[in-house]
């Protein structure tokens, strides 16, 4: 992978589409210093100071390329915090689903034990698990795979962080679920304080909640722009027929055609 | 590629004789006092040849019903026969030769696949499964070619590869046992539009040619709608709609297929969300609407 430029602006939704392998969870990865043994990342990842001296103004910032293990540390889930591809990545399996909730917001928030349950029980409401409350003591073993996945995004969400990376956090749910969580996503940002990096391969939901969008192409990013510029006059050739593939897209027609 | 499919479809009569899969009144619960029923008395038949699709809302108990199938999840009440044969419920390593005649592929690729042996080697089980029933033997390489990877990676393991790569290996490893019987839980949920309509034709006429049945979940509509001969629409452990796929789309009977068809997100860049169903809309998707069942192209 190389020459990845990509950037969130505060209260935005960058989406981030291509093939399959292409390197979108690993650019993802990246931004926590969490990528596979054998890879590393060079380059300048630059997370904005929300508190600090510096914060607001350009010079506030943290570099994370390079950046020393405690900085990472105080910085992920926190600050940045991720969904990841496969849900079971971000859930520990012997915890109860409660537990993997409130430890984070007491470690980081400083939530007394019943402020941290009535939090997230909240969460789990507002990502649709059914008994949330009853949801609280069980594992995720318990879950079905959608389930699973919209625990994760609450995990995530629990300690009110200034970035999310959400890596195809909507492959396991169904659309009606679906576009409950994608107006969650859109009403967090638009509250201003979070920023969202959200990886997926459906162009609908893209087209939905995407303020920008990145398309990605063996290791290499083909084409950005607004969200309304890369589908009704995407210029790379990939991107055109990515949207050539679709139903219900202006290129369909297109498409067909020209096969 | 959509109209191949679409023109491979047509074609595919199903024989007539006896359905590859017959499940009746399958009842799947959960924990005691009290127990969830996570499958609620479904039944339905796959005929040789065919793809019936399985979709619902996340949590309707679809990989509930899919584990029950293939016998690795306790069915409280309820039978599966596959190819006229008893399906037991046991781990999937002790069945005997004639069930690896159907196989699955997992919702989380990290279920089929072991994370300590080389991919290739596990494509190559499913070889050896399809030989020990005295089917065609192949080469592993060549399953990852046909699913768009490099045949070289064989001797890689899965975690050197991304979610969508590893889907496809799973993918690889049950068609290279050549079921009679394929079912698989969002195989291709985490694929490219490209690879999607590739890899899913591919699954489609593998089973077409070899006269297999198909139970294909999938939340995808677009990929259900250009792939299955029949879908079975579920919720709360019920199927509340099923026929044939093209006719249950252009005009869902039941409020709950209703409301999923709304729900499609349209990449048409224009920045709208879909409509998220309200509360009290929910309430009637319990109805029971049989005009919605067993629906024909009539
Ligand atoms: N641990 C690893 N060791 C070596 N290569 C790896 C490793 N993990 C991933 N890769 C390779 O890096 C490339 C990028 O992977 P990445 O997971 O970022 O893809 P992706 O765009 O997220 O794909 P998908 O949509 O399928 O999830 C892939 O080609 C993959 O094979
Ligand atoms: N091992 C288990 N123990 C207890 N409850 C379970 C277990 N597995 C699933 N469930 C519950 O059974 C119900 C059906 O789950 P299932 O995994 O079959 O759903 P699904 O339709 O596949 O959903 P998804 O689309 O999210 O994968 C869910 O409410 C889930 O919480
Ligand atoms: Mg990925
Ligand atoms: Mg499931």
């Amino acid at each position: 992978m190389g020459g990845i430029d990509l950037a969130l602006s505060r209260g935005g939704i960058h989406g981030l589409a291509g093939e399959s392998g292409s390197g979108k969870t690993m650019t993802a990865l990246a931004v926590l210093g969490l990528l596979p043994g054998g890879m590393t990342a060079s380059g300048s990842i630059r997370l904005a100071d929300t508190e600090g001296p510096g914060a607001g103004s350009d010079s506030g910032f943290t570099e994370l390329v390079g950046a020393p293990r405690g900085v990472l540390q105080g910085v992920r889930g926190r600050r940045v915090a991720m969904v990841f591809q496969d849900p079971s990545t971000s859930l520990h399996p012997q915890l109860p689903v409660g537990r993997q909730l409130t430890d984070h917001m007491r470690h980081h928030l400083g939530l007394g034990k019943p402020e941290a349950r009535a939090k997230a029980e909240a969460l789990l409401d507002r990502v649709r698990v059914p008994d949330a409350r009853g949801a609280l003591s069980k594992y995720p073993h318990q879950f079905s795979g959608g389930q699973r996945q919209r625990i994760a995004i609450a995990v995530a969400l629990a300690c009110d962080p200034t970035v999310l990376l959400a890596d195809e956090p909507t492959t396991a749910l169904d659309v009606t679920v679906q576009a409950g969580v994608l107006q969650l996503l859109r009403e967090l940002a638009d509250g201003g304080d979070l920023s969202i990096l959200l990886v997926t391969h459906d162009l609908g939901v893209m087209s939905a909640v995407a303020d920008e969008v990145t398309v990605m192409r063996q290791g290499l990013v083909v084409e950005s722009a607004p969200r309304q510029q890369l589908f009704t006059a995407p210029r790379d050739e990939y991107t055109r027929s990515l949207l050539a593939a679709l139903p219900g897209s202006s290129f369909e027609q297109a498409g067909e055609d020209a096969r | 590629m959509s109209e191949r499919i679409a023109a491979e479809r047509d074609g595919a009569v199903p024989s007539g004789g006896r359905p590859v899969l017959e499940a009746e009144g399958i009842v799947v619960e959960y924990g005691r006092r009290p127990a969830l029923r996570a499958v609620d008395g479904v039944g339905f038949t796959v005929a040789a040849g065919e793809v019936v699709a399985l979709v619902g809302e996340s949590g309707c108990g679809k990989s509930s019903l899919a584990r029950a199938i293939v016998g690795i999840e306790k069915r409280k009440a309820g039978t599966v026969r596959l190819k006229g044969d008893d399906v037991p419920t046991l781990g999937l390593r002790r069945r005997s030769s004639a069930m690896t005649g159907m196989q699955m592929v997992f919702q989380d690729p990290n279920s089929s696949l072991n994370p300590r042996r080389r991919i290739g080697d596990q494509i190559g089980d499913g070889v050896r499964a399809a030989l020990a029933r005295g089917d065609r033997g192949s080469d592993p390489a060549d399953w990852l070619r046909r699913v768009g990877l490099d045949p070289a990676m064989v001797s890689r393991f899965p975690h050197e590869f991304s979610g969508g790569q590893k889907q496809r290996i799973a993918i690889a490893r049950a068609l290279a046992a050549r079921p009679g019987m394929l079912v698989a839980d969002e195989p291709i949920s985490a694929l490219d539009a490209s690879t999607q309509t590739s890899v899913a034709a591919l699954m489609r006429s593998l089973s077409v040619e070899a006269g297999a049945g198909m139970l294909f979940i999938s939340h995808d509509l677009s990929v259900v709608r250009r792939i299955a001969d029949r879908v079975l629409v579920m919720y709360q452990g019920r199927v509340v709609e099923s026929g044939v796929t093209e006719t249950v789309w252009q005009n869902p009977l039941h409020p709950y297929t209703r409301a999923l068809l709304a729900a499609i997100p349209l990449p048409d860049g224009a920045g709208r969300l879909p409509l998220a169903p309200a509360e009290a809309d929910r309430l009637a998707w319990l109805d029971e609407v049989p005009a919605a069942l067993e629906r024909t192209t009539a």
